[in-house]
Parts: C-alpha cells; sequence; structure tokens
C-alpha cells in the first residue's frame, strides 16, 4: 500500500505537491490585476463619479424620452389670452378654438386639470393651484399673485419653511414643479405651465397632419376608403407619406439613415468576403506559387489590419465626403484584411489527403481549388464571413458617428442638440431592434449553412 | 452506356444525383443573383446619397495621405517629438481599455456560468443570463457612450461603463460557448466524489477553458483598444480627442505622429495578442466543436 502511494505520489507530483513558488505565482498575478484596477478606477476618476452626476438633469431627460408636455402661457396684463402649444413648439400651437379636453374656460377664469386631478386655475389677478403634493399638501390652496410687481405666494414669506420643498420663490420667479409631471412658472410678466403626459405623441401623424382627428379605427377605415382625401392620391398613399414626412419624429429620414448604415454593413462585408477570399489562396503557403507574393500579400493584410477602421474612415472621409462609400470602403479595407489573414490560414491547415485525391482523377489545377480546398474551407468562411457581418452592423452605426453618415451619425446629431430625448430614445431602440435582427438572422443562416460546428472567433 | 441498361438501384441512384445536382446549381444560381443584386443596389443607393460620386472619389483618394505625408516631410526631426509628445494621451486610452476590459472580463465571467445549461439546470436562470448578454452586446459602445456622456458630461467615465457594459455581454456569449463545450467527465468525476458546486467549476471547468477564456480576453483587449479612441472622438478624452482636434485644425505632421502611435500601438497589440494566444490554446485559433 505504501509502495502504491509513493509511486503514485512520484507520478502526479506536480498535482499533489504543488510548489509554493506556483501559489505564489499565481497570488502576484492575482496582486498585480486587483492593485492595477485600484489604480486605474483612482486614475480615471470614478471616486469622483458621484461629483460629477446630476440626478435631476438625468430624471428630467429620462422623463423626456417616455413622456410629452404641452406648454400653456400667458401673461398677467391679460391672462384671457391662453396659447397652448406642443413642446412649447412656434408652429405647434393648437387652434384656439380646438383646445384639449384638460383646459375649461369660464367667464372669470380659465382651469388647467392634471392628471392626478390637482387644477391651477388662472385668474384675472392671481393663479390658485390645488391638489398637488403628497396627502397632506393636496389640501393646500396656494396662491400666486403680482405684489409690487414681483411673483410671491400669498400668505407665505420670501423664505418660509411652511412652504412645500417643491415651490422656490426667487427675485424674479416663483418655481412650482410638486413632481416630474407638472411645472408651473410664475414671472413678472409672464406665467409658463408644462403638463406633461405619457407617451410619444404624434409618433404617426405630426401635429398638422390631418390624420390627427382621426381615431385609430377610424383611421383604419380611411386606409382602405375610396373617399379620398386628397383627391390626388389614394388616402393609404396619402397616410404614408404623412406618416414619412412627421416633423416631430421624422420617420422618412430615420428610415433612410438606417437603410444607408444596413448597406454599408452588407456591402462593405461582401467586398470583404471576396477580396479577402481571392487574395486568401495567393497568401497560402501551400497553393501560391511564388513565395515572395505569399510576402507581400501578408504584409498588405497586415497594413489593411493595422490601419484601423477609424483612420481609413478619415482618409475616406477627405475622399468621398460624407456618405455610404466611406463607410463600406472604410469597412472592406478592414476587414479584407482580418478575413484574408484568417481565410489564408484555415486553407494551410486543410488536409492534404483531399486535394491528392481530386489532383489523381486528373483534374486541373483550378479544378483541384474547387473541389479539394473550397469545400474543406466553406465552414470556416461562412462563420467568419457571417460573423464580421454581425459585428459590422454596429461598425457601421460607429462609422456613422464619425461622420459617414447613417443612424449613427442623426443619432449624434439629435444627442447633441439636446432637446429632443424622445427621438434619441426612439433611435436608440431602433438600432438595437436593427442590431438584434441583424445578429439573429446571421446566426439563423449559419446554422442552416454549416450546421452547429462551433467555431468561435469574433472580432 | 444507355440508361435503359443500367440496373434500376443504379438508375435510382443516378436519378438523385443528377436532382441533388440541380438543386445545389440552382442555390448556387440564386444565391450569386442575390449577391449581385445587393451589391448593383448597393452601389447606386451609394451613389445616389454620398456627397461626391465614386470616380471623383477615386481621383482624391490620395490627395489627402500625401498632403499629410507631405506636411510631414516638412516637419522634418521634429515630428519624432511630435510621437513623443502624446505617449501620455496614448497611454491614458491605454488605461481606460484595459480597466474596462478587466472589469468586463469578470462580469463576462459571471454570467457566463449563469449562462452555461452544462453547469445551471434551471432553464429559466440560463435563458435570463443569456438575454441579460444579448442586450449588453446589441448597444454599440458609442451609442452607450454618447448617451452617458450627455449625462454625466466630458469623462473617460462615460466610455470605460459603455465598454465594460459592451465587453460583458460579448465575452459572456464567447465564455458561455466555450463552458458549454468543456468536457463534460471531470464535471461528472468531481459531482461522483460529493464536491460542491463552486468546486466543480473551481477544478472541474475552470482549468479546461481557462486557456480559451484568457485568449478570448486578450482579443477583446485589443478591441477595446480601438474601441475608447474612437470614444476619444465623442468626448471621452486619451487620444482620440487629441486626433480629432488636430483634425479639424489639420495640423499634418502632428496628425501622422498620432496615426503612427495607433497603428503602432494596434500592430504591437495585435503579434501580442496572437503570440499569447498560440500559446494558450496552441496555432489555430479557431475551435472546432470537437476538440
Amino acid at each position: 500500500m505504501d509502495k502504491v502511494s509513493k509511486e503514485f505520489l512520484e507520478k502526479h507530483s506536480d498535482v499533489i505537491n504543488i510548489k509554493f513558488s506556483k501559489y505564489l505565482r499565481s497570488f502576484f498575478y492575482l496582486f498585480l490585476i486587483i492593485s492595477y484596477s485600484i489604480f486605474a478606477f483612482y486614475s480615471l476618476g470614478f471616486n469622483k463619479l458621484t461629483d460629477q452626476f446630476k440626478p435631476d438633469f438625468a430624471a428630467k431627460l429620462i422623463q423626456d424620452s417616455y413622456s410629452y408636455k404641452d406648454h400653456i402661457n400667458t401673461k398677467w396684463s391679460d391672462t384671457s389670452d391662453v396659447t397652448i402649444s406642443y413642446e412649447g413648439g412656434a408652429f405647434t400651437k393648437y387652434d384656439p378654438k380646438d383646445f384639449p379636453e384638460w383646459f375649461l374656460s369660464d367667464t372669470n377664469k380659465h382651469s388647467v386639470i392634471f392628471n392626478n386631478q390637482g387644477i391651477i386655475d388662472i385668474f384675472k389677478d392671481r393663479i390658485e393651484m390645488k391638489g398637488f403634493g403628497d396627502e397632506e399638501e393636496k389640501n393646500l390652496l396656494l396662491t400666486f399673485k403680482l405684489l409690487n410687481g414681483k411673483p410671491t405666494v400669498e400668505g407665505y414669506t420670501f423664505d418660509d419653511p411652511k412652504l412645500p420643498k417643491w415651490i422656490r420663490v426667487t427675485e424674479n420667479k416663483v418655481e412650482v414643479r410638486p413632481s416630474l409631471f407638472e411645472r408651473l412658472q410664475v414671472y413678472s410678466e409672464k406665467i409658463e405651465i408644462h403638463r406633461f403626459q405619457f407617451g410619444w405623441k404624434y409618433f404617426f401623424f405630426d401635429f398638422a397632419s390631418p390624420f390627427n382627428k382621426y381615431s385609430s379605427s377610424e383611421l383604419f377605415l380611411l386606409f382602405f376608403s375610396s373617399n379620398r382625401l386628397d383627391p390626388e392620391i389614394s388616402n393609404a398613399r396619402f397616410m404614408f407619406n404623412e406618416f414619412l414626412s412627421n416633423e416631430q419624429w421624422f420617420h422618412g429620414l430615420v428610415f433612410s439613415s438606417l437603410r444607408d448604415t444596413i448597406f454599408m454593413a452588407v456591402i462593405g462585408t461582401l467586398f470583404a468576403t471576396i477580396f479577402g477570399l481571392l487574395l486568401a489562396f495567393l497568401a497560402a503557403i501551400n497553393i501560391t506559387p511564388f513565395n515572395f507574393v505569399r510576402f507581400f500579400i501578408r504584409r498588405f493584410f497586415d497594413s489593411l489590419r493595422g490601419i484601423d477602421f477609424l483612420i481609413w474612415s478619415l482618409i475616406f472621409l477627405r475622399a468621398f465626403g460624407p456618405g455610404l462609400y466611406t463607410g463600406i470602403l472604410a469597412i472592406a479595407f478592414t476587414d479584407t484584411g482580418t478575413l484574408g489573414k484568417i481565410m489564408s490560414e484555415a486553407i494551410e491547415n486543410i488536409e492534404k489527403n483531399q486535394n491528392e485525391g481530386v489532383e489523381s482523377t486528373g483534374a486541373t489545377r483550378n479544378q483541384q481549388h474547387r473541389f479539394g480546398i473550397i469545400p474543406q474551407i466553406l465552414p470556416v468562411f461562412v462563420s467568419q464571413s457571417l460573423y464580421y457581418f454581425e459585428s459590422n452592423t454596429r461598425s457601421a452605426v460607429i462609422l456613422g458617428a464619425m461622420g459617414a453618415g447613417g443612424i449613427g451619425l442623426l443619432f449624434l446629431d439629435s444627442i447633441m442638440t439636446g432637446a429632443n430625448f424622445e427621438n434619441v430614445a426612439y433611435m436608440s431602440i431602433l438600432i438595437l431592434i436593427v442590431v438584434f435582427l441583424m445578429d439573429t438572422f446571421s446566426q439563423w443562416l449559419r446554422r442552416k449553412l454549416i450546421g452547429n460546428v462551433f467555431v468561435a472567433i469574433v472580432k | 452506356m444507355n440508361n435503359k441498361e443500367l440496373p434500376n438501384h443504379l438508375k435510382y441512384l443516378e436519378d438523385n444525383l443528377n436532382k441533388m445536382a440541380r438543386t445545389r446549381m440552382l442555390y448556387s444560381v440564386i444565391s450569386i443573383a442575390a449577391i449581385i443584386l445587393i451589391l448593383s443596389t448597393g452601389t447606386y443607393v451609394a451613389e445616389e446619397s454620398n456627397a461626391g460620386s465614386f470616380v471623383r472619389g477615386i481621383d482624391n483618394f490620395f490627395d489627402y495621405p500625401i498632403a499629410l505625408f507631405a506636411k510631414t516631410f516638412d516637419a522634418g526631426f521634429s515630428w519624432f517629438g511630435y510621437v513623443l509628445d502624446y505617449v501620455p494621451d496614448l497611454l491614458y486610452t491605454f488605461n481606460m481599455a484595459l480597466f474596462s476590459t478587466i472589469v468586463g472580463a469578470i462580469l463576462a465571467l459571471i454570467l457566463s456560468v449563469f449562462a452555461s445549461g452544462n453547469l445551471i439546470k434551471n432553464k429559466t436562470i440560463v435563458w435570463t443570463a443569456r438575454r441579460i448578454m444579448d442586450i449588453c452586446r446589441a448597444f454599440p459602445e458609442l451609442v452607450l457612450a454618447i448617451t452617458l456622456l450627455y449625462l454625466l458630461g466630458r469623462s473617460p467615465i462615460p466610455a470605460v461603463i459603455a465598454i465594460i457594459i459592451h465587453t460583458a455581454g460579448a465575452l459572456g456569449k464567447l465564455f458561455s460557448e466555450a463552458i458549454e463545450n468543456a468536457d463534460n467527465k471531470q464535471i461528472e468525476g468531481l459531482e461522483s466524489v460529493g464536491s460542491s458546486w463552486l468546486s466543480r467549476i473551481r477544478f472541474g471547468v475552470l482549468p479546461q477553458v481557462m486557456p480559451i477564456l484568457l485568449s478570448y480576453g486578450l482579443l477583446r483587449a485589443e478591441i477595446n483598444v480601438r474601441a475608447s479612441t474612437i470614444l476619444g472622438f465623442v468626448g471621452a478624452g486619451g487620444i482620440g480627442e487629441q486626433l480629432n482636434t488636430l483634425i479639424q485644425w489639420n495640423f499634418g505632421a502632428k496628425i501622422t505622429a498620432v496615426m503612427f502611435l495607433l497603428i503602432l500601438t494596434i500592430t504591437l497589440l495585435d503579434y501580442f495578442s496572437t503570440f499569447t494566444r498560440q500559446k494558450l490554446i496552441g496555432g489555430s485559433f479557431i475551435i472546432p466543436k470537437d476538440k
């Protein structure tokens, strides 16, 4: 027994008696990674993250992405004259004869009814609000008045501790924000009320569209109806045009940008696979007739790959201007290098037997390549091209933002203007959907073409 | 030989062969036609929507590189000084990439364990973990980074967070594929001696997949250096931001200096990761299922 275990111990000494230095080494690596992470954490400024983050600002933007607001504007000089506009736009004012149902006009006052049943009444000389804030504050009747030309809250001094927390009184302005969905600003000259509502309004048809007044079932009937709203074109066509030319959501522009981005990815990858495959034959040591050709093509692949698509896109941007060519060529150039390298390695690793078998039947050189090599590298080729196609959908979005156009640029532009965060949300959802669909499509195609072979490597 | 003289079963075989050949032919013709169609419509759309035409673009193709090189040549030996000037920015970008790769890889490892059907028997958990990874992966880093940059202000943090999220998704998928392809015998052996779930992972799975995971991680680090350079362009700082400014001001010699640094880094990283991968998993970095 002893003898066996001694032999056993000697045989597997590397497993049973692990040397102390080996332990030490793994601890050393762990220590290295942890200490680097701590260093990077501080050097990148993660400890100052809380100083930079403005929760109010973020909450406002997030709210903007899923809600819309109506502005109710009036002046102290004449409070009977009220304008209501969608998102405060100059071209999106409601017709006074056709005000929304939450706005009630009486002989001596106007009332704005909010979703939480709170009401703001606008009188000739004062504004009253009731039913906002928490349970206790809901019974509070707040009155805003001009006192010596300055806006004040009646019954409260300038910085009264009894005032609800959501009221801020400054020299020239009283700002009331009970929750994210209601806002009242009283200035010495004008009054502005923001009434927020959940949802993406005017998503299908914009503010000025004639289709707005119809309900969805009426729209469905109109779509097939032969009573033309516009005598020139059919209702379906008219509806489609109105949808694409939506002034609030820019569907036409968004869809054409998406199409551009998809084209960039598809065509760039197609070019890359075609050229990559052809050049790979020249770069494979067992195919190419001349060694120096192989050397040059290899270096060519390396330089295409090494000059990143970022730099390619900068060069092409100068030559071709913003547009599809820049994106297509940047993707095609970079991926010709990568796919060519992978394919030439795959060709070098093939089994010789099949090629020799084909040769023994008296096949020509081209036939040998076609029937001896191509079938062997096809799974690698298909899976790699599809992986690259997948990742190029993302690259095309990025290239777009670098200046090539497409949805990336549109996204960057709309976030930089910062006004309409709902458009940003809409676009990012579309990008997600497109990327997801492309992924699913390429996975489906891969499974169809080569079965469930595990060929896993991505860019 | 006439068909009629063939025995029945051979005739049947030949008919089937011809039929298969025809179907194959049809598929090839359809796919080639589809590719030609896509290419032609694509180039048509490109020609329509591009700012300049293709032919004019080809004429101008070498203008910019030549202008850059001319300016570089004018700069003479001071160009090497420019190269050194931008090394700190490069390190800054590299720091971003490395840190986000480490954190992303750790998150990916945790996610991938829960997304592997051979380690977790509960299908709901596996499904949820996979969908989480899909969502993380689907967002291009840039979209996330721009949004976070807008919320958090100009600093490297939004870029790092964006890269971490994307890395966690992308690496997580590869990790879980590698783990699911690991040999089950070790796990079963450990299970038979009554080891716990954690030690099954530690001694049964990790030794098998560690080289693959490390090589994926290295590859990802390389990708993330490129990504953090690009994110510099939209305000994350580092060498990308410098390059953006230089291009806007058209400082030819400095542009080539930064480009040189970038290409050098990317090429070096490429060689380093290929070399290390070869040491780790030997030669081919395409891993067939049965190995």
